[in-house]
This record gives C-alpha cells, sequence and structure tokens, in this order.
C-alpha cells in the first residue's frame, strides 16, 4: 500500500474510535467486533459492503489474536484440539461464504447484516 | 450426534462470517457450550482462536478480491485491546441488563440505518 493511500489524520481518529469500540463490545458482550466494525465502516467511511466486511474480517485477525493470546496464555482456558476441529467447517463456511458474497449486490450484504443485528438485538432482550 | 451439530453450526457461522464480515463467535459459542459442553469461559476462549483462524481465511480470500484495507484494519485491531479494558470496567460499574439494552437499541439503530441506506443507495 502506498503513502498516497494512507488516511488523512481526521480519518484516523475515526478509526481509532472504531478499534477502540469494536474492542469496548467485545469486552462487554463477548460478541466479535465486526458487528461494529462493518456499519460504521460503512457510514463514517462510505466502504462498499465488500470492503467494509474483508477489512472488518482482518481487523478481526488482530483483534482476536490479542484476545486468544491473554486466554491461552493467562488463563490456559483455549481447548486447542476442539477449537482446531471445528475450525474445520468454520473455515469451509466462510470460502463458502466470501466466494458467495463476490456474487450477490452490495446492497443485499447490507440487508443480511441488518438481519443480523435484529436477531442479537432480540437475543440481548429476551436474555 | 452432538459433535454433527457442533460441525453443522460452525459452518453456519463460518459462512455468516464470510457473507457479513463477522468472526462467527455469535454461533461458536453456543456450539461449544451446548453440544461440545465447554463452559462458558472456556467457550469465549476456544471460540476466539476459531475466530481467529475463520477470519484469517476470510481476510486472506477477501485481500484476493481486492477488498481489504490492510493499514485501516491495523489500526482498528490494534487499538481494540484500549476498548476492552474500558468495556470491562465499564462492564463493572453498570448492570448488565442496562448494557444488554443498550447494546440491543444500538444494534437496532445501526440496522435501521444499513437498510435506510442501501434503500437510497
Amino acid at each position: 500500500m502506498s503513502a498516497a493511500d494512507a488516511p488523512p489524520d481526521h480519518a484516523l481518529w475515526k478509526l481509532a474510535a472504531i478499534g477502540t469500540l469494536a474492542g469496548v463490545f467485545s469486552g462487554l458482550f463477548g460478541v466479535g467486533g465486526g458487528t461494529v466494525i462493518v456499519p460504521l465502516l460503512i457510514f463514517w467511511f462510505a466502504y462498499g459492503e465488500r470492503l467494509a466486511t474483508g477489512t472488518s474480517l482482518a481487523a478481526i485477525v488482530l483483534i482476536g489474536l490479542l484476545g486468544t493470546l491473554a486466554q491461552g496464555g493467562l488463563y490456559g482456558n483455549v481447548h486447542l484440539l476442539t477449537g482446531l476441529l471445528l475450525a474445520i467447517p468454520a473455515i469451509a463456511g466462510v470460502l463458502l461464504g466470501t466466494a458467495i458474497q463476490q456474487r450477490i449486490p452490495q446492497r443485499a450484504v447490507s440487508y443480511l447484516f441488518a438481519l443480523l443485528l435484529v436477531a442479537i438485538a432480540v437475543e440481548l432482550i429476551l436474555s | 450426534m452432538n459433535e454433527l451439530a457442533a460441525v453443522l453450526i460452525c459452518l453456519f457461522g463460518g459462512l455468516t462470517g464470510g457473507l457479513v464480515g463477522v468472526g462467527g463467535g455469535v454461533l461458536f459459542v453456543p456450539a461449544l457450550t451446548i453440544f461440545i459442553g465447554l463452559t462458558q469461559v472456556e467457550a469465549e476462549s476456544t471460540s476466539l482462536l476459531m475466530i481467529v483462524l475463520v477470519a484469517f481465511v476470510g481476510a486472506y480470500r477477501q485481500n484476493g478480491y481486492g477488498n481489504v484495507r490492510v493499514r485501516e484494519a491495523l489500526i482498528i485491531g490494534a487499538l481494540s485491546p484500549l476498548g476492552v479494558w474500558i468495556g470491562v470496567t465499564v462492564a463493572n460499574h453498570v448492570s448488565e441488563r442496562v448494557l444488554q439494552l443498550s447494546f440491543a437499541a444500538l444494534a437496532l439503530f445501526m440496522a435501521a440505518q444499513l437498510l435506510r441506506r442501501a434503500r437510497t443507495a
């Protein structure tokens, strides 16, 4: 990535806010930061849905790594074999999901995301 | 049978992650507690490991399609531990019910904004 692509300073603050908010919700509810990252990248940076979801996944790699290291290193709560075995179908799912996403209209991704947000809201209200 | 259910839910969790750019933990955690029998803390920790693998493969594929801004993603990820610390601190001072309802309201607001934007785009 070239320097010309670097975000301006005010964008840095918004990115920092998104990272912090993603962490807040992750810390509060154990939900992945993606719930917050994707909509905010769309609202604040006018990202298209595919760019927002791709960038969100890349951010989640780092967020999850930091979290896994804390949990696994400090508390030893990670069930390594179970996690690795169940990651196989999960990875098959994500390959399928990203492939499907390239073939549907971007706005369909927004509709799916809105559905996910409503499901999360209902679950939070009922719990 | 339980293992098969867990496999199917994790497949669906990964599918959701690929489609809408989330980690899939919303589905991995219940699969691990209900069908594998892990405690909530063990499930959340193990789910995090799965999220890293799923998000890595998903981000790798999306990068191939030209759908990743690496620099922006790194800034967001690097700032998240500050947020986690704030979240944990807040959680210790505000009732869980208030937090749940607040986030539910925010989720519904964001859903409405996404729908409004998608309809006018």
